[in-house]
């Protein structure tokens, strides 16, 4: 399931949710994997107070839907929830949650770190931070998640 | 039957909008800072001369000092490029580099 929410959600509480209510696959899974993304207080060196995420509404719910598909293509996964915000967001409330459930880990391991590395470099999102110090700025470039440090 | 003048003249014009009509109507949506740039959200062009996405581009920046540099383009809201064709309807957006979820 792919959801965009303008508001703060718990990841937990959602993967529990999702789990327990909307899910047909209890007693066939062994494995789930989970990422959360947080927004920080700080990037490059400055204090943000507030980042507004902006989206392209269907285009965006549109390529999350085929990023999913192409993870249930690649691995032999049973079901994923993808929770992203838009809107304004505040440190420390999560920005995305990405779950991914299947019978064996590897396939949740790796389909969830593909659907969440897609995400980042092709998903129409685009973030502008409030800075503490006053003013604002377009964040223009991407971390690589496989970046080894 | 005889045709009123009127009634011939408008035919007439008729025919010649129908024989000319390259005319199409492509909505354009800007997002995050190339939104800024031009001041809008987004815009109805009726345009004639126009292939690609290419040739949107370069009818919505005449006249405007917006920088080229990485811009992306979707068509009906999927990944385009700058020689894919644009057809009567289509809705085009341009936008810089996505900086999604968290880093």
């Amino acid at each position: 399931m792919i959801s965009l929410r303008q508001g703060p959600f718990d990841p937990w509480k959602e993967i529990e949710a999702y789990q327990d209510i909307a899910f047909g696959h209890k007693g066939t899974f062994g494995a789930t994997a989970s990422f959360v993304g947080t927004m920080r207080n700080f990037n490059e060196g400055d204090r943000v107070c507030r980042m507004n995420l902006e989206h392209y509404p269907g285009m965006t719910e549109k390529h999350l839907e085929q990023i999913v598909a192409e993870a249930r293509r690649r691995w032999d996964m049973l079901d994923a929830l993808v929770i992203h915000r838009v809107g304004t967001i505040a440190p420390d409330e999560p920005i995305v949650l990405v779950a991914v459930w299947s019978v064996h880990r590897g396939a949740a391991f790796d389909a969830c770190r593909y659907v969440m590395e897609e995400l980042k470099s092709r998903a129409p999102f685009w973030k502008k931070e409030l800075l503490a110090g006053g003013g604002d700025r377009w964040v223009e470039a991407n971390t690589n998640g496989y970046q080894q440090f | 039957m005889h045709h009123s003048p009127e009634k011939q003249r408008a035919s007439h014009i008729n025919e010649t909008v129908l024989f000319d009509a390259r005319i199409m109507t492509i909505h354009v949506r800007y997002f995050a800072s190339l939104r800024e740039q031009f001041g809008c959200a987004e815009e109805q062009l009726s345009v004639d001369g126009i292939e690609t996405v290419a040739d949107v581009w370069s009818r919505v920046t005449e006249g405007q000092s917006v920088s080229a540099g990485s811009v992306l383009y979707a068509v009906n809201m999927a990944y385009a490029e700058a020689d894919t064709s644009v057809d009567d309807g289509d809705e085009v957006a341009f936008f810089p580099p996505v900086t999604g979820g968290a880093n």
